[in-house]
This record gives structure tokens, sequence and C-alpha cells, in this order.
């Protein structure tokens, strides 16, 4: 694999930065009531669907009815983590002023409270991104998915906590933005924590007490009912943010990088990292908002503080400026990506770089920007 | 005489039914709270924030509109003279700035807020041209100490020149009343009898006993002058004198009250915008929290920061991940990428902007 400094000369890599960097001041250039219009029209639509949901469940006796208002829940909910929550906290709606929408005052409606997620998120992940030992996105501290993580018994056990990681995955993002694998390992004090700890424990509370409190008691005999459905619908949240986050630096071809070779980054060092470390994945409208358009997880590594709106928009010049330089632009449609990630989850269960299978390609290359 | 500040109870007392209804929605609205849900019905039904819908508009002259604005249920009401932040959107971006309702006090279910256009003002332009009937503002909690003490002093002298008049006549309105048995005098300076927004109700307020106005034009009188305020209030040298106008009037009055060794029975409300720095001439910096002054070198205000010997919290240094942001009480600053705000209130990303003139931070 090509090593991340000697892909461009450092004149190519600057040229490739500041296109970026013109890019991405046209977008800012542009914003305005077109970017809140849409943002409140998701919100709107999340707070209907919610409403929706929470009182389906009193007529949750009758299967149909159960059965809308999980789902109404399950998209309320991902709506609110993924195309409101992930992206308010990234700051891509601070210049509008509006306290609803800044990044310091958003929480979200999941375990995990807003200020423990910006640090480990919008901080670690974002800037350090895929670099071992650095972002601890690299296998969320539990999996090994890269082959510079030194293999040990522990992970042949990487098919069964990546499941479970699936299954409670807003507890699991919880627990890894209180670097509980660290605390484990003993190289981080849990007192070390408290002021996360803290935050968690209130968050936990109002969280749990909602969902599986006062909204089944709410609904009376039915409370067993509405109770499942809850975590029906928290279940199905997890399984989604976790398949669309999984693919987003997993897939086979994605690079990982070591700390040696990212000192030092210019600006445009840091945007060639950010593209070959992200991969895209390919759909309709609907999915791209029900992803938070992390689906276009290239552009959002690039541009974390532009509306995600905006992504889709960018896409087509964004993987022109790849191809004129040669770059791979990492995409496919989510099945694929979902094989792709599940695939290495199972190689580097065992020790190896398991170089010996070749993976299929997700670099189209081939392709024209328009058709992207 | 002790007349008390209008502060209306609490909508909901806590204990009372609609209150622990009120904790219980909030509870299951979490982590959004009730009035996020409720403003998709109404944006005038939220309980906790408060806001205000125009029942009302008149354009008094040219170039200012009078509006009557209704506010919300938390509005908890204001002391005569203290001003409210009105919050419009402006092409997405939301804008706030500081006006003083100029109604009594005590009638402060309905508000009114004269705005003057400004030559440029954004805000001030865009509520001129897009206010309508059932336009709903931000408003802010009152504001300031630039109010009549509640305990009312034995006679009032209220200064005022432009659209300064609309404190000192919330003063005067209140006062009046609350049937206020001292002596109260308003000098006003307007440039020609066109620009005076208040004219009728001047007229009728000045025919109450105990109340002399006298309306100045700088176009025809000039400027303010010792003679100016003597004849209204010949007495001013031991009243209690409120002043609010354009920088010449206030440092004029200021100038007088001075040489006369009065000035602690002056109060005055400034309301000019802040100017940015001349680019490459630093202006000063103020940490507020850390009580940590220094003069800006042009380096973004983290680096500057930490210089200084805080230490903010920050994370990528490169504008991404906003760890850094803060917020701005007051002054322009401008970012990396050339962008100037004036804007007050402002949360600004430390790592990647810089000041451009003075700069007070809440850091």
């Amino acid at each position: 694999m090509t090593g991340l400094q000697d892909r461009l000369t450092s004149e190519q890599v600057e040229e490739f930065g500041r296109e970026m960097d013109e890019l991405r001041q046209r977008v800012v250039a542009d914003l305005g009531a077109e970017d809140v219009e849409y943002i409140q029209n998701v919100i709107k639509t999340q707070r209907g669907l919610e409403v929706t949901g929470r009182a389906l469940m009193y007529a949750g006796f009758f299967p149909p009815a159960w059965l809308a208002g999980v789902s109404a829940l399950s998209l309320a909910k991902i709506l609110d983590n993924m195309e409101i929550g992930h992206n308010v906290m990234h700051g891509q709606y601070d210049w509008t002023r509006d306290p609803a929408l800044s990044s310091q005052r958003f929480e979200w409606d999941n375990v995990a409270p807003a200020e423990n997620w910006r640090y480990s998120h919008n901080y670690i992940h974002h800037t350090y991104t895929n670099i071992v030992d650095k972002d601890r996105d690299v296998g969320y501290g539990v999996l090994r998915i890269d082959p510079a993580q030194q293999w040990h018994p522990y992970y042949l056990g990487n098919p069964v906590y990546a499941t479970l990681l699936a299954i409670f995955f807003q507890w699991g993002v919880m627990l890894h933005d209180l670097e509980i694998d660290r605390v484990v390992k003993g190289e981080r004090k849990w007192s070390e924590f408290s002021e996360e700890r803290r935050r968690i424990g209130k968050k936990m509370g109002t969280q749990i007490g909602k969902d599986y409190v006062l909204f089944p008691l709410l609904t009376g005999p039915l409370a067993p009912l509405t109770f499942a459905g809850n975590a029906a619908a928290n279940l199905t949240r997890n399984l989604w943010s976790f398949g669309i986050i999984f693919c987003g630096h997993f897939p086979a071809d994605v690079e990982s990088f070591s700390e040696e070779e990212t000192e030092h980054e210019t600006r445009g060092q840091w945007y060639l990292r950010q593209i070959l470390g992200s991969a895209n994945i390919t759909g309709g409208p609907l999915f791209h908002i029900l992803s938070g358009n992390l689906s276009h997880q290239i552009e959002h590594h690039l541009f974390p503080d532009i509306p995600a709106r905006r992504y889709p928009q960018i896409a087509g010049e964004v993987r022109a400026i790849c191809e004129k330089y040669g770059l791979p632009y990492h995409t496919g449609p989510l099945h694929k990506q979902l094989w792709s990630v599940a695939k290495k989850i199972v190689k580097f269960a065992l020790p190896g770089s398991g170089d010996s299978a070749p993976e299929p390609a997700t670099v189209e290359r081939d392709r024209t920007p328009a058709a992207a | 005489m002790a007349i008390p500040t209008v502060v209306r109870r609490a909508a909901t007392r806590p204990g009372s039914l609609p209150a622990s209804l009120g904790s219980l929605a909030e509870r299951l609205l979490t982590p959004h709270g009730v009035d996020r849900y409720l403003e998709l019905i109404d944006p005038m039904l939220v309980r906790t924030d408060v806001r205000g819908e125009v029942v009302a508009l008149r354009r008094p002259t040219r170039d200012s509109i009078t509006l009557t604005v209704r506010p919300s249920r938390a509005w908890r009401g204001f002391a005569a003279g203290q001003f409210v932040r009105v919050t419009v959107d402006i092409d997405g971006v939301r804008r706030t700035r500081c006006y003083s309702p100029a109604g009594s006090a005590h009638r402060s279910g309905e508000l009114e807020f004269t705005v003057k256009a400004h030559e440029g003002g954004l805000v001030s332009r865009h509520v001129h041209e897009r206010a309508h009937l059932g336009m709903v503002l931000g408003l802010s909690p009152a504001g300031g100490t630039f109010a009549l003490p509640e305990q009312r002093p034995d006679s009032v002298v209220l200064v005022a020149g432009g659209s300064g008049i609309t404190p000192v006549l919330s003063m005067l309105r209140t006062l009046v009343d609350e049937r206020y048995p001292g002596e109260v005098s308003l000098l006003y300076y307007a440039r020609t009898p066109a620009d005076v927004p208040y004219a009728e109700e001047l007229d009728e307020l000045a025919a109450r006993r105990g109340v002399r106005i006298h309306v100045r034009h700088t176009a025809s009188d000039g400027h303010f002058t010792a003679e100016h305020l003597r004849r209204v209030a010949p007495w001013f040298a031991r009243a209690t004198t409120f002043l609010c106008g354009p920088p010449p009037l206030m440092d004029a009055v200021r100038a007088l009250y001075a040489d006369a060794g009065i000035s602690e029975h002056l109060h005055t409300e400034e309301f000019t915008p802040p100017v940015p720095a001349v680019a490459g001439t630093g202006g000063r910096i103020r940490f507020a929290r850390s009580g940590v002054d220094i003069v800006s070198d042009g380096r973004p205000l983290l680096e500057q920061a930490e210089d200084a010997g805080l230490s903010p919290e920050h994370g990528c240094r490169m504008g991404i991940c906003f760890s850094c942001t803060q917020r701005k009480v007051s002054g322009v600053v401008r970012t990396a990428s050339g962008e100037e705000s004036a804007e007050d209130d402002e949360e600004i990303q430390l790592c990647v902007t810089a000041a451009a003139g003075d700069v007070e931070i809440d850091c």
C-alpha cells in the first residue's frame, strides 16, 4: 500500500489542499435560509414521528399499531441521532446563532451525553482520523479491525464483540466516551472521569426514565408492550447507526495511518488523510438523510462543520478533484460495504495481517463524477 | 415614595397542578424539552423561552417604526429604562439588538419598541422592510442598570437625543401612570420636527401636572447647552438625571454635570455599536471570567489566552471540533476566513478567531 506522504509531491498536496479550501469557502459563503429551513423541516418530521410513535403505543394491543409505533419511534430516534444530533453537535449550524441548533447546547436522544461525545468524536476522531493508537474509533477500543493492531487471544471474540456492540450501540458509544477500555487496561484512572461519569449518570436517568418507566406507565395495562416497543425502537436505532458508522471507516481499502507519518501534517495532508481514511455509501436521497448524510463520509470528514445536506451537492466535485490527483474515492452500496466490514471483523479475529485473501475493491475510479 | 418594580408573578407556582404537569411533560420530552415541541404548533406557545408577537405597528416618522409586541408567558416585566435583547432571523441567521421598551412599566403585557432605520443597519433595515402583524420576535428578559430606582427620586430630569428617547419615555410614562408626586422634566433633541417619533404623546404628557417637556430641533436650535437644561429644569442640580443619546450629547451633558460636581446624580445609557480596529492595530482583549486583560497581537484568541496563562478547553486547533467555543460578550472579531462580526453574545471558536478591536470573552 502506498504510504500517506509519498502519494503526491508536497507541491501537489498543497495545491490539492487549496482546492479543498476553496470549495469549502464557496459552500460557506452560500449558507443561508435554505439550510435552516431544511434542518427545521427534518426536526419537524422527527418530532412528528416521535409523537406519533408514542401515541400509537396506546393501541399497542393491536399488533399492526404496535409495529407502526415502533417504526415511527425508530425513525424518530434515527433522525434525532444522525441527521439532527450528530450534525448539529458538529457545529454545522452554529452560524445560525440559533440556541436550539447550537453545538454547545444540543442534547440528543441517546444515553451518551452530548458533551462527552463532542470530545471523543469531534475532537479525537475527526482530528486524528484513522491514526492507529490515536483515533479511538479504530475498533472502538474493543475490536481488532486493522493489521496494525497487535493480535491477542482476546480478539478471537471479535465477531461476538461486534454483534454485542451493534445491539447495544448507544451504550457502547457511552462507554467509549468514558474510555472504559483504557481504564480496564490500566492506561487511565477511573477517577479521571468523575465529571464524565456524573454527566452519564444524569443522562442515563433521564433516558431510561422516559423510555422504560414514564411512557410505559402512562399506557397503564399496556406498559409491558410499550416497554418492549421502546426497547425495539432503541435497538433499531442501534443497529442502523452501528451499520452506517462501521461502513464509514472500516471497509477494505480504507487506509489507516501511523503516528509517525502524520506528525507535523499540513492542512493539505490532513485533507488527504480524511479522503484515504473514509468511505461513502451509495443510495437514494432518503437513505442519505437517514444516514445523517454519513453516507457521504468522505465529504463529512473533509468539512465536518458544513451542513450535511451540502455533502451530496459537492460530492461530484470532491470526486473529480480526487480523480485529478489520482486519489481513491471509496464508495459502494450498503450491502457491499457491510459485507466487507463483516469479513474484516472475522479476519482480524485471527492473528496476522490477513493479506492472503484479497478484498473486493471498493474503489471505483473509472466512474465519472456525473454518475456519482 | 416606594413603588415596587413591576414583576408579574410566575404563571405557575411550584407544587401546583400545572407545575407538576409541566415537569412531567419535561421528563417525557427530554432531552429537547417541551418548548421544542410546542413551538411547532405555534411559536408563541412556548413555556420557558421569551418571545413576542407583533400585534400593531405604525410608522411615526419616515425612518422609524413602532412595534407593539405581546410577550409570551415567560415574560416577567421590566423596570422603566431597561432594555430587551430583540432577535430576528435574517437569511437563516439570528441577529440580536438591544431595544428599550418605550411604554410604561405598569403596562408590560404589551411592549412598545421604536426602531430607527440606520443607514446600512442590518437589523433595523430588516425590521423596517419585513415587520408585519403576527411576526414573532425573540426576546430576552429585561436587563440593564439604566432604570428608575425602586425608591423613586424626589425629582427627575430626562435628557435624550434621537432614538435615545425610548428608555426615558418609558420612565416618563411609568411615573405618570403611578401619579408621581415629584417634578419630572424631559429635554429631547431631534434633528427636525419631522424626526420626533412621539410628537403627539409628548404633547399629551406635557399637559400632565408636574411634567415639563422641551423638544429641541438641532437643525434650528443647535445642540445641547446648559441654558436648554435650566429652562426645562431649573432645579436639575438636586434631581436625578437619566441621559440617553448620541455620543456628542452624552459628552456635553457629562461635562456639565462634572463641572457642577454632581456627576453622581447622572445615570447614562450608551447605545453606540462597537467599532472594528483598523487592520494591524491590536484591540484590547478582556477574558472576563479569568479577569485577565491583554493587548491583542493579532494571533488567534486561543494562543493569546494560553500565553496569558489561561488554559481554555480546546481540541483540534484548526476550527473543526468546536471544543474551544466560548461566548463573546462584546466587540468585533475576525475569523480565519476574514469574516468580521460585531454581534454581542455570540459563540466563537477561539482557535480560528482573532480580535478586530476591543473584545470581551466570557472565558
